[in-house]
């Protein structure tokens, strides 16, 4: 079943305003305010609130698996996660990550 | 027919199969880019979903922009409202994951500076999600499956996050998120990841207030 044109540019254009709408909220609201310093110390949570939660699901219950935990992809996220800790490097914990995948992979565990 | 369900997150990878042209599936990167929301659209779309309805829980899928939203005007408010405009535009998980921490490790960091550092590296992760989506457009399936493609996301994303879990609240922040979010994957449209995010941060605030109370 294909979709129409004229549905998917709606939903394109719906998208693309809504999702900068949602982008530029509190960029535009807030403006040249100072906010109470409960929501500051808040925000300074955001990003370690935010990708642990995006990222648990995708490795506890892979898609490549259909949901089945995978030793391979969990201890690559292992691997990763401590030395992105210990080193603070990004690209040190990627490549990390990925040798222990490719290598987990490649030796049939 | 059979269609092999490709196993790499890939929009491009997928507008392909749903018979997007690259055209299309490169314009709707670059007006939305938000692979989650883009998802959640082109399926909903797919079972004759109403429009409507695809909109809203595409956006939906999307709160979390809002919080980054909130987060980068703490550190950008003093910007002109055009340039408020463009740095909403670039905002992704991985701008705001590398703005972010730069902001914070560097609070003197004068707003000239800060929109330098934005306006560069961070969004050159847009451009690369762009050109990803029309790669994956022309390439679709014949991606091997050995490449294990599905997974490098999940790591760019932990190796994105980890330096950032420096200290005890932000662990407890990173442990609880990822804790609720497992619990509440079951609920729909990626309600659970907003719920848990804002269960997570607002008890890292709490934890880091009684460390300094104590202190």
């Amino acid at each position: 079943m294909s979709i129409s044109t004229a549905t998917l540019w709606f939903v394109i254009t719906g998208l693309a305003f809504g999702s900068w709408l949602l982008r530029f909220s509190f960029l535009g609201i807030i403006g040249n305010r100072e906010l109470p310093e409960c929501i500051k110390r808040c925000l300074r949570y955001t990003l370690v609130a935010v990708m642990p939660g995006i990222i648990a699901p995708l490795v506890f219950m892979p898609r490549a698996t259909d949901g089945a935990f995978d030793l391979p992809r969990f201890l690559a996220a292992l691997v990763t996660l401590f030395v992105g800790v210990w080193k603070g490097n990004l690209l040190l914990a990627i490549a990390a990550g990925g040798v222990t995948l490719y290598s987990m992979l490649n030796f049939n565990f | 027919m059979h269609r092999r369900r490709p196993l790499w997150d890939c929009f491009g990878v997928l507008a392909a199969e749903f018979g997007l042209d690259i055209f299309t599936a490169v314009a709707f990167s670059m007006a939305v880019i938000a692979g989650a929301a883009q998802f959640a659209a082109l399926s909903l779309m797919q079972d004759q979903a109403p429009v409507l309805i695809v909109i809203i829980i595409g956006l939906a899928v999307n709160l979390r922009m809002a919080l980054y939203s909130a987060t980068l005007a703490t550190h950008l408010r003093a910007a002109p409202f055009w340039t408020r405009a463009f740095v909403a535009y670039a905002i992704s998980d991985h701008s705001f994951a590398l703005a972010d921490q730069k902001f914070q490790n560097e609070p003197d960091m004068s707003l000239s500076r800060k929109l330098a550092f934005y306006f560069s590296a961070p969004s050159l992760v847009a451009v690369i999600w762009v050109v990803g989506t029309s790669f994956g457009a022309w390439l679709g399936a014949r991606i091997p499956d050995w490449l294990a493609l599905d997974f490098a996301m999940p790591i760019a994303f932990i190796a994105l996050v980890a330096p950032a879990l420096r200290s005890l609240p932000h662990m407890v922040t990173g442990f609880t998120a990822a804790t609720l979010s497992l619990l509440l994957a079951p609920a729909p449209y990626g309600l659970g990841l907003i719920i848990a995010a804002l269960v997570a941060l607002v008890l890292g605030a709490e934890v880091e207030r009684r460390l300094e109370m104590t202190s």
